[in-house]
């Protein structure tokens, strides 16, 4: 189904992956996997109220507890070390591995305990007796938009974290001049990517060395910078192993603070320190949630279809600490006006602190509920002109000649074939008999409907949204680095610089790798080099692995060629314009006879300097750090700026049924067709795509971490939040489509968040068809069957 | 704690003699006492699959269930499913089909489908879904479990032959 297959031996073909072995067998290494000796194990003590001052900690029964060996409360940790890192300059907005003096939400965690083992710490953690003053908290994002609320940091004196706006093109003439408008409100609730293994990590300080070791479960940029910075030691103090198997993350495992905390219990007791979130610390007090927005958008459009500007103001819940949560406001703007002709913006962006757990980084960096704001408005628009919801986005779409596309947010779009793309999704659908199936079950009396929805996936990553948010930050470098090797026997190691949470990068270095030096992938080593010996990168985030590691190590792979092809030069005393490489081998174009082969050469250049050529190294290594497309540059004086260098493409096609009693909904069927350039191994790709969409189902229909009015939390287990199953993911069909980017080695693009971006907006789109008949809509996820129940009956 | 006993279990063909409260879940038996390191933590409730092991044929969670009721009976964990280096066909299945991503729910379904198999050589689309229905994945979607359970059905039917 690839309409343009790259010429490769290696990419883009079906290849089994490097990692699946140990993984069907039992034998990964996650971080519940790493023992040590003489390891202790921490439990923390979480605060029950959602917002109150700490008057006292009494830890005396537990510290006598036998097998205790230390209780450290918020006191101990803020002498002893720094705030963790936040984004944004808010000085008075300090978040700190446990609450010191004041408590923010319920679950947060006051106290720690470190025993023999995790019964006994949680048994210790029993004994320890706080006195708390509950004071009033403030859960509604709305209320703590408001002067005059209780404030979540009183020191920062508001609880508002950024309040920005953005004007990019001729706003109020395109609203003058456009036939209609219409405004609404979208509403995306509280949900996270809860990876099934919660987050954990160990670390033991070596006093003899004056290093800190750390084995974690983590997937972010500048995890080892941050620890150094909150525990105040050097950053070449700190070793992070970046071997250890990460068991899903998709953006959340930054366990920032459960490090910095067995960080400095380690140093403290001289002894290595476990820290694994049971599951109730995880879903209640891991700071791990995802964004938690309220969207007021306006939509300027010509009875023709076409839309022509926007005025979005974005509320967002980041809970009581932000880290880097804010920023997923920022992002957005890359993609600010999907795949369409829209000619103008006004984005206000807003931030607020609440009393509830807090806010990280979630697939697609904010992007998936601004894409489903972005879809309503497009079917509300075709509701309001009765209009055909896929005729007015091909009305819509940026063409292909349109390329590359500078939106009005000053990025621009390096290629694609929306059209085309959608094309494919209706043929995959046969869309006119999906449409006649939809028609037969309402004339049963029951409630169908089709979904219509596309998405833009940046990837690449660039930090210019932080910029753009908080000027003080001027980071233009989001670059990623590999190291390659081979040794004297002729065997190739790839060297990553970061973790693995399942995206499969081992598979990806030794496809490219191979292609590149026409070797057998599956002969090909990968390794995750620690903190200490890895090259720069910014870690598997941003859709960017792909792309950026892919870069990093095709350049790796050109100056290994290039030391093999000189090596070939100098001993078949031949110019390099008159060599030939293929599978390892150099012989002379017109004379095969002379040759030397993989083995040979790779002899050569680790034992037999006298037959290297004049200055060249022996052995054969090659590093290479590539800076990130397009990126590097600040804003121009319209405040312009390009995020993030690719751009992929989905349109995804689902049908529903609606049980007009209950509210269930069914998903009966689920098309896509994406565009995520070269692919370079189809069962990744196609893995990261269904995984986004059921992702994107849960978003839309189940999951929700729900507080209640008081600041309770309410959604502590699967159970709860609810998790979607293989009864609620159905068996989606889906189909590709190949524009390679301009930018990139292979002409790849990202693929890892495009599902849970179009997911969503896809799944309220068909639920909205199913209502229409009735005259109803919903515009806010998840939409349970309790809520579309009472919409249905009027009946809570 | 209950007060320690001493466990017969048999684990992969192999028996062991532990000592512990048997109301301890067998998973913590398993990770900490025996080094068998493939059934994993999920949700300490038994809500989401991840510690799955055969109980004489039976996939049976064990983050939340006593070592104690485990006595006498077969145990399988993902670690006996392989004969050596030589995977088996459900393992093969999820490595052909590319059914793997994080690896972490993986154990859990591999125990699931071959507890399936072993019951019914030739399930539909259905049978599979109710079978790993307790086995919550985060990163597949489903699909390409799927399918590598098709896969692995159809293959020991032709081996079956």
């Amino acid at each position: 189904m690839i309409s343009q297959a790259p010429n490769t031996r290696y990419v883009a073909r079906k290849r089994r992956t490097q990692e699946d072995k140990r993984f069907v067998t039992g034998r990964g290494v996650f971080v519940q996997d790493i023992e040590r000796p003489g390891m202790l194990h921490v439990a923390a003590l979480p605060c029950p109220y959602p917002r109150a001052r700490i008057n006292n900690i009494d830890f005396s029964a537990a510290l006598a507890m036998p097998g205790v060996h230390a209780v450290l409360d918020g006191a101990e940790l803020a002498a002893a070390t720094n705030p963790l890192y936040g984004g944004l300059k808010t000085p008075g907005v300090k978040w700190r591995p446990l609450a010191f003096e004041l408590s923010r939400y319920a679950g947060e965690w006051v106290a720690a305990v470190a025993a023999d083992s995790r019964a006994i710490a949680e048994d210790a953690m029993e004994l320890i007796e706080v006195d708390y003053t509950p004071t009033d908290p403030v859960i509604d994002p709305e209320e703590a938009y408001q002067a005059g609320s209780p404030q979540v940091h009183p020191e920062h004196g508001s609880n508002v974290l950024y309040d920005g706006e953005f004007t990019w093109g001729p706003v109020d003439d395109d609203f003058a001049a456009a036939d209609h408008s219409l405004s609404f409100r979208a509403r995306w609730h509280r949900s996270s990517t809860v990876p099934i293994e919660t987050f954990g990590a160990v670390a033991e300080w070596d006093e003899g060395k004056g290093i800190l070791d750390v084995w974690a479960s983590i997937q972010m940029p500048n995890y080892a910078d941050q620890i150094a910075g909150a525990m105040g030691i050097p950053l070449n103090a700190v070793r992070v192993h970046q071997d250890v198997d990460v068991g899903g993350s998709y953006g959340v495992k930054r366990g920032i603070k459960h490090t910095v905390l067995i960080g400095y219990l380690s140093r403290k007791l001289e002894r290595p320190i476990r820290l694994i979130e049971d599951r109730l610390d995880n879903m209640g007090g891991g700071d791990a949630h995802g964004p938690d927005r309220i969207f007021d958008t306006q939509v300027a459009y010509n009875a023709d279809g076409m839309i022509k500007s926007l005025k979005i103001r974005a509320l967002d819940d980041a809970g009581a600490y932000p880290g880097r949560g804010p920023f997923q406001l920022g992002k957005p703007i890359a993609a600010i006006v999907g795949p369409y002709t829209i000619n103008s913006v006004h984005y206000e962006a807003i931030s607020v602190t609440t009393n509830k757990t807090g806010q990280v980084p979630v697939r697609g960096f904010g992007q998936a509920p601004t894409n489903y704001m972005l879809e309503r408005a497009v079917d509300k628009v075709a509701a309001a002109l009765g209009m055909d919801r896929i005729e007015i986005r091909r009305r819509n779409f940026i063409q292909p000649d349109q390329f590359p596309y500078e939106q009005p947010s000053g990025t621009k779009y390096d290629s694609g074939n929306y059209p085309a793309v959608m094309d494919k999704v209706l043929a995959l659908a046969n869309f006119d008999a999906l449409c006649a199936r939809r028609d037969e079950i309402r004339s049963e009396g029951r409630l169908a409907g089709i979904g219509v929805a596309t998405c833009l996936e940046p990837g690449g990553g660039n930090n210019m949204f932080e910029y753009l948010m908080n000027p003080a930050a001027e980071i233009t470098t989001f670059m990623e680095g590999a190291e390659a090797r081979i040794d004297g026997e002729g065997c190739i190691t790839g060297v990553m610089a970061t973790t693995t949470s399942g995206q499969g990068h081992e598979t990806l270095v030794a496809t490219i790798l191979g292609e590149e030096l026409g070797r057998e992938p599956d002969d090909i080593r990968v390794i995750h080099a620690d903190t200490l010996t890895a090259m720069p990168t910014r870690s598997p985030v941003a859709s960017r692995m792909a792309i950026m590691l892919g870069g990093a190590i095709t350049g790796a792979a050109a100056k290994l060629k290039a030391q093999i092809m000189a090596i070939a030069a100098h001993n078949l005393e031949t110019p390099l314009d008159q060599l030939e490489y293929s599978g390892g081998d150099v012989s002379v174009r017109n004379d095969p006879s002379r040759k030397l082969t993989w083995n040979e050469i790779c002899y050569i250049a680790h034992k037999q300097y006298h037959r290297l050529p004049e200055g060249a190294a022996p052995g054969l290594q090659a590093q290479h750090v590539w800076q990130v497309p397009l990126g590097g540059q600040l804003p121009d004086a319209d405040g312009k700026v390009q995020l993030y260098p690719c751009f992929s493409f989905q349109a995804h096609i689902p049908l529903v049924e609606i049980d007009p009693g209950t509210g269930k909904v069914t998903l009966l069927e689920y098309f896509i067709a994406h565009d995520c350039g070269t692919v370079i191994n189809p069962d990744i790709v196609r893995g990261m795509i269904l995984g986004g969409i059921a992702h994107g189902i849960g978003a839309a229909l189940y999951e929700k971490f729900e507080y209640a009015p008081d600041g309770q939390f309410l959604s502590a287990t699967f159970a709860d939040y609810l998790m979607p199953s293989t009864f609620e993911v159905p068996l989606v069909k889906d189909t590709e489509h190949c524009t390679p980017s301009p930018l990139t080695s292979h002409g790849q693009k990202g693929s890892g968040e495009g599902g849970y971006l179009g997911g969503p907006a896809a799944v309220a789109s068909a639920v909205n068809d199913a209502l229409s008949p009735r005259g109803l809509e919903i515009d806010q996820l998840p939409m349970r069957m309790s809520l579309i129940e009472e919409l249905l009956n009027g009946t809570p | 704690m209950g007060m320690a006993e001493e466990i017969l279990l048999r684990i992969n063909g192999t028996e062991h003699r532990i000592h512990c409260d048997p109301a301890t879940p067998l998973l913590f038996v398993l990770r900490n006492q025996l080094g068998l390191t493939g059934a994993k933590l999920g949700c300490g409730l038994e809500q989401c699959g991840a510690c799955a092991v055969l109980m004489d044929g039976v996939s049976q969670l064990t983050c939340a269930t006593g070592v104690g009721e485990f006595q006498g009976r077969d145990i399988v964990t993902v670690e006996g499913l392989s004969n050596g280096g030589t995977l088996s066909a459900v393992q093969q299945a999820f490595v052909d089909a590319g059914a793997a991503q994080c690896g972490y729910c993986t154990p859990g379904m591999l125990i699931a489908a071959q507890a399936l198999l072993d019951e019914n050589p030739d399930p539909d689309e259905a049978d599979i879904r109710e079978a790993i229905g307790g086995n919550i994945c985060r990163c597949t979607g489903y699909v390409q479990i799927i399918e590598a359970i098709k896969l692995a059905a159809e293959n020991l039917r032709e081996a079956a032959q």
